[in-house]
């Protein structure tokens, strides 16, 4: 499905970091590798540092951390905010909507609108894609995108696969109407076929949680993990992300019209450093236009990842430039995502920690 | 080059003798971090990028297998 969007921009971007760090040399007892093997994947795959809440700490804490931070500092107005779209797949309760708590513990009006979304790491392209949508209102002038999970709640620590690589993380995206018309331009791909290729099997209304559920049991690969934790077919998410995603960028730029060297930077998800550079590679991208440092730093927050590698690499710089950048996430449903938009100076564009 | 690959299996691991076996996946001798691993020393090796879609399972089941997805990739024996 490509998408095309008059008259929108992006204003701010903030990525809120929960206050847990945890390095992988600390973690290396945890996995089924050799010492050797341990320090080869910490190199080629990014293992690093990777930030993850306390227990209790909500993605509603910290939405809610990030935006008082903006209202403290000026940077926005309660009463624009026209409508909230969080982007989640943590979310505080199965109802009501965690974007109604968010709401409701800021204290916003009540004349607004309100979305929570099911999208894991393509749902930051996803859920702009929905605040473009919301701002062809004529009374909707100002949308705050949230893209928040904590995932590392739902992760074996003896899953070798997803433990090393997993972290927290929350982000606020301000968008509003443009008076210039540069135009933005979106895909989204969706393969339910494959639902089962990332997916937590109990917790739902399908499979409830109880304390079989939560019993660890081993694979064949190594990893102990129960029905209550996330399991990620790795192989076929990695072929499905080096199959779909380099066509997709092709298309995106085709419809665009513009060449893979305009653009200034490919802002991806950032599911681990390999992943990235085999990307990059396929594409014939140059690393320093494709950032993969994010998973090492902060680790892999599903698709806050992307306003994370925005507001770690681009920072200070998009306070005074702008940028024609490519987005794109790939992951769970599974789901494919891009865009192509010129991100115009921000008004804030930095990385907090939650406190 | 089928030296290197042989050497390169047996640094990740060298519990097993891989100039034994007709397919080390089925065989549980590699599995998907073992690859990568892999992937990371041919492309340096041989300076090159292995492509992304072709790092499949049974394009590592052996040094045959190994070595037509080099030839593939660009090396030249």
């Amino acid at each position: 499905m490509n998408l095309k969007f008059h008259n929108k921009k992006i204003t701010g971007i903030l990525t809120v970091l929960p206050e847990n760090e945890v390095n992988f040399d600390d973690e290396i007892d945890n996995y089924d590798f050799s010492r050797g093997q341990s320090m080869k994947l910490k190199l080629i795959m990014g293992y690093g540092k990777r930030r993850v809440v306390k227990e209790g700490t909500t993605i509603s804490d910290l939405c809610v951390f990030g935006m008082n931070y903006l209202f403290d500092n000026n940077l926005l107005k309660k009463d624009d905010i026209d409508a909230i779209i969080l982007v989640t797949q943590s979310p505080d309760h199965f109802v009501p909507a965690t974007s109604h708590i968010i709401q409701g513990k800021l204290d916003l009006k009540q004349d607004m609108i309100l979305l929570d979304i099911n999208q894991a790491c393509s749902g930051y392209p996803i859920g702009l894609n929905q605040a473009f949508m919301l701002l062809e209102q004529d009374e909707v002038n100002k949308v705050v995108v949230l893209n928040a999970d904590i995932m590392s709640r739902k992760v074996s620590v003896k899953d070798r696969g997803s433990r090393p690589i997993t972290g927290d993380a929350a982000s606020v995206t301000i968008v509003e109407k443009n008076p210039s018309d540069n135009i933005i331009y979106g895909t989204v791909n969706v393969d339910g076929k494959n639902a089962d290729a990332l997916i937590i099997p109990a917790g739902g209304f399908k499979m409830p949680s109880t304390p079989k559920t939560a019993e660890l049991e081993a694979d064949s690969s190594g990893n102990s993990r129960a029905l209550d934790h996330l399991v990620m077919k790795g192989d076929v998410v990695f072929n499905f992300v080096q199959k779909e995603v380099p066509p997709m960028i092709e298309n995106l730029l085709e419809k665009a019209g513009c060449t893979k060297d305009e653009v200034d930077y490919y802002m991806f998800h950032q599911p681990n450093k390999f992943m990235l550079k085999k990307l990059a590679d396929k594409m014939g991208v140059p690393y320093s236009k494709m950032p993969n440092n994010v998973v090492e730093n902060f680790g892999n927050s599903s698709g806050v990842s992307i306003p994370t590698c925005i507001t770690y690499n681009l920072g200070e710089k998009l306070l005074t430039n702008s940028f024609l950048v490519c987005l794109a996430g790939f992951g769970a449903g599974l789901s494919w995502a891009s865009l192509l938009i010129t991100i115009e100076k921000l008004n804030f564009c930095e990385i907090i920690d939650y406190k | 080059m089928k030296k290197k690959i042989l050497d390169f299996l047996t640094e990740i691991r060298p519990e097993f003798d891989f100039s034994e076996s007709s397919n080390f996946i089925e065989e549980g001798m590699l599995d998907s971090f073992d690859i990568v691993s892999l992937v990371a020393s041919l492309d340096e090796e041989f300076g090159i990028s292995i492509d992304g879609t072709e790092i499949l399972p049974e394009n590592f089941s052996n040094v045959d297998s190994i070595f037509q997805l080099l030839i593939k990739n660009g090396v030249t024996e």
